[in-house]
């Protein structure tokens, strides 16, 4: 170790993976239904794409998750996005592309994709 | 290049370590395996995250999911539903994390709320073996600070108005201790690290050694540059094989990290640490008997002065600080002064770890600060006493401590008001006391070690001691008298005036203290001739109360000495000649016909 530049280095390394054992404060959850139907629909590879994606960005606020089914087996895979403080935005039919635009307009950009919205799908 | 979104979090402290929690890591690497996530999910073994009483712990992250008394047959469970399916496994939680259905942060329960976690603040939260994660939550980043911005004289004028005092139980102020050190003049001098807890009941060192092996690694070397040393050690017990171990771990990362050794932070300053194991007697907890050890002598006290700052280790300027003590050193120079000042009571400022046991719901490792009231401890924190039993008494400072009454049960805590009740802080062993605890016993129990590990060098200690135990055990076996108390007395005091070490002027502590506010049960015992909480057993009796008993036979079938005769359907008769009190029958009546008395 020759300065503190190359410790901060360390540091940054690892920060990010150690941000998800804070306790409640974890900001924005990202939950993708991985029942059988969702399962069957694709949303191993959505999850996949969103975390990768996060990897990729570097993100460190927000997590992913599964959950079981959510109801709408036919809109699968479907992602949630929950803020606290905010309305939870139901995203549906998502795949590997809309996964990718998603985590970089609503989680880093702060704006939700309206068009893959299930209020948008469902007209 | 794949994100870890889950982290499970396996306590591998020694506590859960002893109920399993090696199995649990293995049996959740199959498992992930076998559901293709292993790459996903991470797990991680930490220290210990306090609640041992409900051990082996498993948290799960992002969720905070707390899964407590795990064993491997629930772990398929937790990795199919919370992992796979994200449906936490509700009724493998602690159940008190669980309010209206909904993981609270598990800072809201009450073991947790009322703590603040300042030397225990990385303990379950990194993987002890993994020096990145300590990097990654500030740490070596003091170190960094001290080396390239501060002298010397700044480090320790920080440490002395933190007014941090040594968590070991004497309460030195630890600036104090470093500047005489500094002060010496130039040359060889070292800093030691006291690892060897030898107090019954505590182990908030271990706990820190095994869950954050490199705070005191960091805090050892800070210490270094402040007095102008460049060699440390760090005397263990070795019945502490998994602190030993990750210590060891630790400082060969460190050193590979270039965090030990020459030329740290690219300046002038090198620094290097060894393990020196104890064969825990304790005895070698008391600083010149533990140096003359690491000198690998017999662990024999000597006369202070001169104290260690001035001739320690083969002659040397030593330092030699706590675990807990070094703990607290990165946090304070990070947080400054003013932070550290702000928590705790006037005198006595910061946290202070509690190895809570007993008779106590939570028994586990608590950290509070100081000022904290016992009864937060013990009522809040600690759950309370179990199977609704009354609240007696807690004892503090092990062997070396005295008790807490409930009268004083809000009596704020610290090092001043400790003493000024006749206990003392001590290392920080807590052991919580119900009604049926016989204090006589108690204060038996602690003299029977302290004769035990006595290590026999000056005679108040070594004989006086002995003496004092033989007068207990005639109170206890019902054969004392009066005069056999004043002799009690006058041999405490006498012991206390004129024993080498501290082990020996602070053994008759204990007696002291029960007979401060409990005389009266030591009167029950000699006067009386009887035991008030039923525990001195050459003063019990087991008796059968004729109007209950039906004549069963079922304790004259339990009696493993065939004392208990009669006939059936009458009331059955002891023998007190024959009965050896083991209480069998007691336990074996069903309808409370036999009471002891």
């Amino acid at each position: 170790m020759k300065s503190l530049a190359e410790l901060e280095a360390i540091r940054n390394k690892t920060i990010n993976a150690m941000n998800i054992r804070k306790d409640g404060e974890n900001g924005i959850r990202i939950v993708v239904g991985m029942a059988t139907c969702g399962i069957a629909a694709g949303a191993r590879d959505t999850l996949n794409a969103i975390s990768e994606e996060l990897a990729k960005r570097n993100v460190s606020h927000a997590t992913v998750s599964q959950t079981g089914c959510i109801g709408m087996c036919r809109l699968e895979p479907i992602g949630e996005v929950l803020e606290p403080g905010k309305e939870k935005v139901t995203y549906v039919k998502v795949d590997r592309e809309k996964a990718v635009r998603i985590v970089n307009e609503h989680i880093i950009n702060n704006k939700p994709v309206v068009e893959y919205t299930i209020g948008a799908v469902e007209k | 290049m794949n994100l870890v979104r889950a982290h499970i979090l396996v306590c591998g402290g020694t506590g859960c370590t002893s109920s399993g929690s090696e199995k649990l890591i293995t049996e959740f690497e199959t498992q992930l395996s076998r559901v293709g996530m292993a790459d996903e999910v991470k797990v991680v073994k930490t220290g210990c995250f306090g609640l041992c009483a409900l051990g082996p712990i498993v948290i799960v992250y992002p969720e905070g999911a707390f899964y407590s008394r795990i064993t491997p047959e629930n772990v398929k469970e937790i990795v199919d539903e919370h992992i796979v399916k994200g449906r936490i496994v509700k009724h493998l939680l602690y159940d008190e994390s669980v309010k209206d259905e909904e993981i609270m942060p598990l800072n809201d329960t009450n073991f947790y709320k009322h703590q603040m976690r300042i030397a225990l603040k990385n303990c379950g939260v990194i993987d002890p073996e993994n020096i990145d994660e300590y990097i990654a939550l500030d740490g070596y980043k003091a170190l960094g600070k001290v080396l390239t911005e501060m002298t010397p004289e700044q480090v320790i004028d920080i440490i002395k108005q933190s007014g941090l005092r040594g968590r070991g139980g004497g309460g030195f102020p630890t600036g104090l201790k470093w500047d005489f050190a500094a002060k010496q003049p130039k040359g060889q001098k070292f800093v030691g690290c006291n690892a060897d807890e030898g107090d019954p009941g505590a182990f908030m060192d271990r706990s820190v050694l095994e869950g954050d092996p490199h705070s005191v690694i960091e805090a050892m070397a800070i210490a270094g540059y402040a007095i102008g040393a460049d060699q440390g050690y760090i005397y263990i017990r070795a019945e502490y094989p998994i602190a030993v171990n990750r210590l060891q771990i630790a400082i060969d990362q460190a050193k590979e990290y270039g965090l030990l050794g020459k030329n740290i932070f690219g300046t002038d300053f090198s620094f290097d640490l060894e393990i020196r194991l104890g064969a825990g007697a304790f005895v070698c907890g008391e600083e010149t008997a533990l140096m003359t050890s690491i000198e690998g002598k017999r662990g024999e006290p000597r006369p202070r002065p001169p104290f260690p700052a001035v001739k320690g280790l083969w002659g040397k300027p030593t330092i030699l600080n706590n675990v807990e003590t070094y703990a607290n050193i990165p946090q304070i120079i990070l947080n400054g002064v003013e932070w550290f000042n702000n928590i705790g009571t006037e005198k006595s400022h910061g946290t202070k770890v509690f190895a809570l046991g007993g008779k106590i719901k939570n028994t586990g490792l608590v950290e509070v600060p100081m000022g904290t009231t016992l009864r937060t401890i013990v009522e809040d924190i600690g759950g309370g006493i179990p199977n609704g039993k009354k609240f007696k008494a807690a004892q503090t400072g092990g062997p070396s401590g005295g008790c807490i009454p409930a009268s004083l049960i809000d009596v704020e805590i610290d090092y001043d008001s400790l003493i000024s009740i006749g206990s003392m802080m001590g290392s920080g062993g807590l052991i919580v006391m119900d009604e049926d605890s016989c204090m006589v016993d108690i204060a038996k129990f602690f003299l029977e070690f302290t004769v035990d590990e006595s290590c026999g060098k000056c005679a108040p200690c070594r004989i006086g001691t002995r003496r004092m135990l033989e007068i207990l055990t005639k109170i206890t076996d019902g054969k004392a008298t009066m005069k056999d108390l004043d002799n009690l007395k006058l041999l405490a005091h006498s012991i206390k005036a004129s024993a080498l070490c501290g082990l020996g002027q602070t053994a008759p502590n204990p007696v002291l203290s029960t007979l401060q506010y409990f005389e009266d049960e030591y009167i029950a015992h000699i006067v009386d001739k009887k035991c008030p909480a039923g525990v001195c057993k050459n003063l019990l009796q087991y008796k059968i109360v004729p109007e209950k008993c039906i004549g069963c036979s079922l304790c004259a079938r339990q009696c493993p000495v065939n004392a208990i005769s009669g006939e059936i359907k009458s009331p059955f008769v002891i023998d007190q000649s024959k009965c050896i009190k083991c209480g069998a029958c007691m336990s074996a009546c069903k309808k409370q016909a036999i009471v002891k008395e």
